[in-house]
């Protein structure tokens, strides 16, 4: 038996990993990441002379039936035509077994990144606001994300927000119109991971069941997906790492501003949008994602937010912001009447 | 698009052999064997250079835990008790290792075995051979997690030379040995990465062929070493993890 040095022990793993795209219209073009259930390439789709990405799953399922369900399921998240979800253009079977689809390749920054580059809360708001409404599109598909996060909000080259991998997306059961949306447990979309952590550049690491299901990222996953009780999750779930997200967007940080600099963002009507989303407790906090998205159009419009009751202070403060400019106006006008009437008394 | 499009990804693969875990502890005498050799045939290399790096034992007394072992495994039906829900065959074994030669020493015991504990050949000269070629250093490897670090790319190595010599058969049996050629060449070889282009004069072919011969070979490669890993796993569960393990991402 021939000897095999570590380095062709390597480059047999790395040649087996590659995948065969015989017999499919895609050319393998540059490795681009490696995720929890596979590996990312970039390709070109040489029929519509573009460039996609190609996510490969890196090991062939066992059963059949799993196989079946998987691929079902990346149907069901190819059906969710929304400008703020990566599209996914194809998907099938590769010659060894393993499954693949790909997607829109997405050129840009990811959100926590970009975020450092917008100085303003405004602009940091309607960045989220964009998201909110990507997830709440998939909501209302029956999608549960669970893994949003800021390595997972893609910004690309014209401002358009991106909500990717959808690897951990669960179905959820009934319609978004009358009764809450429950997950359906068995039900997980093209997910197994591939090791025991998977650390990423935003210091989450994605948490592992016992029986190996990757359930999110501790900072943005609901204390319930974190507990496993995955029977009972809803779109609140998705909801709390909204909450955490936002915090983010403003501070820097999922779990609240800890310095001066990262409360410059921060008030008290802010702070209160992101406590009642991040709950503790779902009951209390937004139950759809439309509603946490109105709170925040609500501040950025200068009204009063539901999740925050107000002292007369902050009402006359609010009002003083909202409508500064015919404050000012008003009171440059009186100014002035009462400098002309001094004038003319002298 | 439909789901009926697509072929279910597991479909794509033979039918599972029996996991030789199962098999060890068959009732058919004949399928035990069989188990006892491939599981033999994988793990022998790794637990003798174990034996020889972690519990520094010369090569002959090494030879002969390394037979004891597999007879142990299958004398004391150590398989049975092997959970894949609590610990990886590789790390079970392991730890059996150790068990066993530390039982081994406080027995006294020195036995000399038979060597045909399975019908597959030992060839402890090469083991040494791998040994000093990899110029490895006890000294070199003090921590338990290096040692776990070293056993599991040992057996890495196993798997994947059992997964070639497979492939050099199955190239052989279907007249592909120019195929297999270009597969050494390319992929095997520690030297320097050559080019399509290159492997195309030299065996005067076309770079298409180049390509096409070596997507064949390292699919087939792939599925064979896939399928030894599946006889190797307890579980399916097992299998999906170790599968990951081993070809995606550095061996830990």
């Amino acid at each position: 038996m021939k000897f095999l040095s570590d380095r062709a022990v390597e480059r047999l793993r790395e040649a087996a990993e590659i995948p065969d795209l015989t017999g499919t219209r895609y050319r393998l073009l540059e490795h681009v990441a490696r995720g929890g259930m596979g590996i990312v390439y970039a390709a070109e789709d040489e029929k519509l002379e573009r460039r996609v990405a190609l996510k490969v799953l890196d090991v062939p399922s066992a059963n059949a039936d799993v196989a079946n369900r998987l691929i079902r399921e990346a149907l069901v998240l190819a059906r969710l035509e929304h400008p703020g979800i990566v599209p996914v253009h194809d998907v099938g079977t590769l010659s060894d077994g393993r499954v693949f689809y790909t997607m829109k390749f997405v050129q840009g920054q990811r959100l926590d990144q970009y975020v450092d580059t917008v100085p303003s809360a405004t602009e940091r708001l309607r960045l989220f606001l964009r998201v909110c409404d990507a997830v709440g599109f998939a909501h209302a598909h029956g999608v549960l994300h669970r893994d949003l996060k800021p390595a997972n909000i893609m910004v690309g080259s014209f401002g358009e927000v991106l909500v990717m991998d959808w690897g951990l997306a669960k179905l959820l059961r009934g319609d978004a119109s009358d009764k809450p949306l429950m997950v359906d447990p068995e039900a997980t979309i093209l997910e197994k991971p591939k090791n025991a952590s998977d650390t990423t550049s935003t210091g989450g690491s994605r948490v592992v069941t016992g029986h190996g299901t990757v359930m999110g990222t501790p900072g943005y996953m609901s204390p319930e997906q974190a507990r496993g009780d995955v029977e009972h999750l809803d779109a609140r779930s998705d909801i709390f790492s909204l909450g955490a997200l936002l915090r983010f967007v403003l501070t820097q940080n999922p779990l609240g501003p800890a310095t001066a600099a990262q409360k410059q963002h921060m008030d008290k009507a802010l702070e209160a949008i992101c406590s009642k989303a991040a709950a503790p407790d779902p009951g209390g906090r937004y139950s759809t994602v439309s509603e946490l998205a109105l709170d925040v159009s609500r501040y950025l419009d200068g009204m009063a937010v539901a999740a925050h009751r107000e002292s007369l202070f902050e009402k006359l403060a609010r009002f003083y912001r909202r409508y500064r400019f015919f404050i000012l106006l008003i009171a440059a006008y009186l100014l002035m009447r009462v400098l002309i009437l001094l004038f003319m008394h002298r | 698009m439909n789901e009926e499009n697509f072929q279910p990804v597991g479909d794509r693969f033979p039918p599972t052999r029996r996991s030789v875990i199962e098999a060890v502890g068959s009732t058919d005498a004949e399928e035990r064997e069989r188990a006892l050799d491939r599981l033999c045939a994988a793990y022998w290399r790794p637990i003798y250079k174990y034996i020889r790096l972690h519990w520094n034992r010369p090569a002959e007394e090494a030879q002969d835990l390394t037979q004891g072992f597999f007879v142990e495994v299958l004398e004391r039906e150590l398989l049975r008790k092997f959970d894949s829900k609590k610990a990886r065959l590789r790390t079970y074994l392991r730890v059996c290792v150790d068990s066993f030669v530390s039982n081994e020493d406080k027995a006294g015991r020195r036995q000399k075995r038979g060597g045909n504990v399975a019908h597959v050949a030992l060839d402890f000269a090469a083991a040494e051979e791998e040994l000093g070629r990899a110029a490895m250093d006890p000294a070199a490897i003090p921590s338990p997690e290096s040692l776990e670090e070293f056993f599991e790319k040992e057996w890495l190595r196993s798997l994947f030379s059992l997964a070639v010599k497979e492939l050099r058969e199955l190239c052989n049996a279907r007249q592909r040995e120019k195929t297999f050629r270009l597969f050494e060449a390319y992929d095997l070889d520690g030297l320097e990465k050559i080019s399509y282009e290159q492997l195309a004069k030299d065996y005067a072919i076309a770079v298409t062929d180049v390509t096409n011969s070596l997507a064949w070979a390292r699919r087939e490669f792939r599925r064979i070493a896939l399928e030894r890993l599946r006889e190797l796993s307890g579980s399916d569960e097992e299998f999906q993890r170790e599968a990951r393990a081993t070809f995606g991402g550095k061996t830990k």
